[in-house]
């Protein structure tokens, strides 16, 4: 069949990349081999922008199992088990159709953490919507809220974290972003290390396949969602929880038997990804009969089998001896499963249907051979002026108790009460710390481990510099895992940017992954894997540089984690590390000045380090009676989260000599708040001297109220009401 | 299994979540916990019943509708009828609705989101399977996760379940006051469990399971399994 210039431009794929199919084939792809490469080549499968600048982050370390490019990362955490991670995102289906949207990212990242041998026992997500006072994102807001619900409560994984945030540049493209955590025996991993051979079967598990998400990595996830988004609805994924939960549990119990030998999720590109990356990763061929794939409707086309997105199925390689009891387990969960293929000798997928050949491509053409782009990259223009307009020298002329209440009611900051309420934080039975502390906490069955996890990009730091706000989120993300106790370990990504083909995001992707690499090697946690998601824009605007860091933190005993709460009076306050001027992209600069403006605050990486060493040995010492992060909203929100946490008042003075907002506001990084007992004092600043960790004590905690020398004065309900009333609020419309 | 030591059997259907939970804490609470299977007729000769929380058949058609058909019910409706104790934790309080074992229905929360929060309940009466050692008027904190616990029931059936004292628990303030405020998904007499008139069936929509064990949460669970565990030895 001779294909037009326009089908292999309609499925996303560009003029040169159709020569480059061209001369791996040696012939015209016909329309089905077009619609396979358009899947596998475009920007979401391929990372065809974003590979070149991957390869620079740090990714190994004597804790990875497994880095990155299988389905998910793996780290060992000792006692024989690994624990499996990674994030991805789900923003282009969220903003066509939140519920749906968001639903079926927490199903596909389910699905990557089982392919890995895994039980899920962990989600968490980070959201970016536009501001609360537009109908619209409070649509979206909603709908993605009820949408990660829906799909998680019904599977049995608790949420336990994923921070929310809000600005105008997410207002037409939310970010929804998905981290999920299993835990695994690190021998019952299933990898590519597992041998399989000519003759190994390929069983599809699962669902039906229809016609719902045909074309989704190309036409949704691989391009700018204008305003005929309606038109791209057909693109967008249905879940169905309750087969999600099925397979699951099926998937589980095959590998607890031994009876696979590796596993692959079917995602992106359907069908397609999954048996070209088998075969590819076999480094074999593979025979693949489409008759054989159980259909949700009559009449589908070879290339709609090949590149639909149906949810909630996997594809098995399994020894043909141990076939029978594979369809036995399916059949006890009721779970449809089919010989849809075997693996052959040579490296070429032929892919047959009603007898005859419909597509005949080298497999490693598809999974390993697409093309990568070293992309145009431009600073953009007149960010000199943003940076040096610095909000620290700005004019203030606001109350402190109105600037107070302004930022601690600022949707960024205020209680996310009423999203996280709508997830089963507890199901499993291990959640130590629910979403909503600094990190989420898990414990190990069987172990008194726990993992400590967390989520963290800033916004506006990285709008103001991509190095600097990519490396903050490394560091703040450590930091917060590191509050309750826990040794950073590792980090998995997920790198939310506009359309990278315009070198000013191509640049500041490029910037980021910088700023991350540098982070992440000087703190040792390196990353094991993510997600690259690009043209997040519309109207020509694209998101802010949005690179979300998930961090894996390891507990050694559980029982001396550490909260954020004041636990009663008569404790001293402290703070650890120091406060600059440093009021640049801060949120009291945008809530209380109006302006996104300045150089985000400096990162001492080596200062960040001995934070984290502080609170891991206080910790561990059992010194701590509290700690908490301070970073949003500077020390006044880490005080009064800590009093809010447990619901006990304090008195402080502010340290140096700074004016009351930068002391209070000033987001510098590497401090936290923590909270002694009086005999214990000596022993945290010995500890803190030893590391050369700057500290202040501030005052004590105790009252109803939060007392800030002469300056301020408010009750703990007061704030309590503002800070938990301020989503709701906005949501009433 | 010890002499003395109850033997319960916790049901898992296809899209039970809870269930290891459930089992968990019998087990912490001193009893046998035994897994039971929807598609079994065999109860494994266990001493008392949980039917666990989770969205057994994907909740599909209402919550609770298709496990009442699961072949494992029969043997659970006979087991009831002898009298053994029988316990249905959220979609297991469904489920017996659903199967008639217990009156009343559970629709979507009044809020129409679906809430996971640790609540206050009172108890009404020590008069069931549950509650046999507790003093009505207590207060226990113990979690709620459900997007489907409104109780509700027509006119002259919720009537005759106050007349009867069939309410076991109902949603409460820290002090045990009955309010708008604390009535977490809108349930009619703020009801959060109900009992049959024997007393050995009862439902609630709080997770007693995710309230045992202090390093996840609160032990409001501990006297409900305690209860539950010497009501199954009484009748050994």
């Amino acid at each position: 069949m001779k294909v037009d210039q326009p089908l292999h431009r309609a499925l996303g794929l560009t003029d040169e990349e159709l020569d480059r199919i061209h001369a791996t084939l040696g012939r015209d792809p016909n329309r089905t081999e077009l619609a396979m490469y358009a899947a596998m080549w475009s920007e979401h499968c391929s990372y065809k922008s974003s590979k070149i600048h991957l390869r620079t982050l740090p990714t190994e370390g004597p804790q990875v199992l497994v880095g990155p490019g299988q389905d998910a990362g793996a780290v060992a955490i000792g006692d024989g088990l690994a624990a499996v991670f990674k994030m991805e995102s789900h923003s282009h289906p969220s903003a066509v159709e939140p519920y749906q949207g968001a639903a079926t990212g927490v199903g596909g990242i389910v699905r990557d953490i089982v392919s890995m041998g895994a039980r899920p026992v962990a989600l968490l997500d980070p959201l970016r919507f536009g501001p609360l006072t537009e109908e619209r994102n409070r649509v979206l807001f909603a709908g993605v809220v009820a949408g990660i619900g829906g799909y998680a409560n019904c599977i049995g994984v608790p949420t336990v974290g994923g921070e929310i945030h809000f600005a105008e540049p997410h207002s037409a493209n939310p970010t929804v972003n998905v981290m999920c955590v299993g835990v695994a025996p690190t021998d019952r991993l299933v990898t590519t290390a597992n041998e399989v051979r000519v003759g190994s079967m390929l069983v599809l598990i699962g669902a039906a396949t229809g016609r719902d998400g045909i074309g989704g990595v190309s036409v949704l996830a691989s391009r700018t969602i204008e305003d005929q988004a309606a038109d791209t609805r057909p693109s967008v994924q249905i879940g169905d929880p309750f087969a999600g939960k099925l397979l699951i549990e099926t998937c589980l119990e095959l590998i607890e038997g031994g009876l696979l030998l590796r596993l692959q999720d079917l995602g992106g590109a359907g069908l397609t990804c999954a048996a070209s990356e088998s075969a590819a990763r076999a480094g074999m061929g593979m025979e693949l009969n489409l008759d054989a794939v159980p259909l949700r409707e009559v009449g589908l086309e070879p290339f709609e089998i090949l590149t639909s997105e149906s949810q909630e199925r996997m594809l098995a390689t399994v020894d043909p001896s141990r076939l029978d009891e594979v369809h036995g387990v399916c059949e006890k969960w009721g779970l449809t499963s089919s010989v849809v293929g075997t693996l052959v000798d040579g490296g070429r997928l032929v892919v047959r249907m009603g007898g005859a050949v419909v597509a005949d491509v080298p497999a490693r053409s598809l999974a390993d051979d697409a093309p990568a782009y070293e992309r145009r990259m431009e600073r953009p223009a007149g960010r000199h002026e943003i940076l040096e307009d610095d909000p620290t020298f700005a004019p203030v002329d606001t109350d402190p108790r109105d600037a107070f209440l302004a930022v601690l009611s600022s949707p960024n900051v205020a209680s996310k009460r009423w999203a996280f309420e709508q997830y089963d934080q507890l199901v499993q039975g291990a959640t130590v710390a629910p979403p909503g502390t600094d990190a989420g906490v898990i414990r190990i069955e069987g172990t008194l481990k726990a993992l400590a996890l967390s989520c963290d990009g800033n916004g506006r730091f990285g709008h103001l510099d991509p190095y600097l706000g990519a490396a903050h989120a490394v560091a703040e993300a450590a930091r917060n895992v590191a509050v309750m106790g826990a040794t950073p370990v590792a980090v998995t990504n997920c790198m939310n940017f506009g359309n990278p083909e315009r070198p000013q995001v191509m640049w500041q992707f490029a910037e980021s992954i910088r700023g991350m690499g540098d982070a992440c090697r000087s703190l040792g946690t390196p990353v094991t894997g993510g997600n690259v998601s690009f043209y997040n824009e519309s109207g020509g605007s694209a998101i802010w540089p949005t690179p979300i860091v998930g961090m894996l933190g390891v507990i050694e005993d559980y029982r001396l984690l550490v909260r954020p709460g004041f636990s009663g009076p008569g404790f001293l306050v402290y703070l650890l590390g120091e406060t600059f001027p440093e009021l640049g992209g801060s949120e009291f600069a945008q809530v209380v000045l109006r302006r996104v403006s300045g150089h985000p605050p400096t990162l001492d990486v080596a200062r960040e380090a001995s934070l984290h060493q502080v609170l891991v040995e206080g910790a561990r010492g059992d010194l701590l009676a509290s700690a908490h992060d301070c970073s949003e909203g500077g020390l006044a929100v880490a005080l009064a989260e800590s009093a809010l946490a447990g619901d006990t008042g304090f008195a402080v003075s502010l340290p140096g000599d700074e004016p009351w907002y930068v002391a209070l506001f000033s987001e510098s990084a590497s401090r936290a708040v923590i909270s002694v007992a009086p005999e214990k004092a000596e022993a945290v600043e010995a500890l803190a001297s030893a590391h050369h960790l700057p500290l202040s004590r501030l005052g004590e905690t105790g009252g109803p109220g939060m007392v800030f020398d002469s300056l301020l004065e408010i009750t703990v309900e007061e704030v309590r009401s503002a800070h938990e009333g301020a989503i709701p609020k906005l949501l009433a419309g | 299994m010890s002499a003395g030591t109850p033997r319960v059997g916790v049901v898992t259907f296809p899209g039970s979540l809870d269930d290891r939970d459930a089992l968990r804490a019998v087990a912490l609470m001193g009893g046998d916990g035994v897994p039971l299977w929807h598609a079994d007729r065999d109860l494994r000769g266990v001493d008392a019943i949980i039917l666990p929380g989770g969205f057994s058949y994907g909740d599909y058609l209402r919550t609770g509708a298709l496990a009442r058909f699961a072949p494992v019910m029969d043997e659970v409706r006979a087991f009831a009828d002898r009298g053994g104790p029988v316990v249905g934790i959220c979609n297991g309080f469904q489920i017996l609705c659903e199967a008639g074992l217990l009156s009343g229905a559970l629709i979507r929360n009044r809020q129409l989101r679906f809430v996971c929060r640790f609540v206050n309940v009172r108890v009404e009466t020590s008069l069931s399977a549950l509650t046999e050692g507790l003093v009505p008027g207590e207060v226990l904190r113990i979690p709620v996760k459900h997007g489907e616990g409104q109780f509700t029931a027509r006119p002259d059936d919720l009537a005759r379940i106050e007349a009867e004292a069939l309410v076991t628990f109902r949603y409460c303030g820290p002090g045990g006051e009955l309010d708008d405020e604390h009535n977490v998904n809108g349930s009619a007499g703020s009801i959060a469990g109900i009992r049959n008139s024997q007393g050995n069936v009862a439902g609630l929509m709080p997770h007693p399971e995710h309230a045992v064990d202090p390093d996840v949460g609160s032990t409001g669970g501990q006297p409900l399994f305690a209860s539950l565990l010497a009501y199954a030895l009484a009748r050994v």
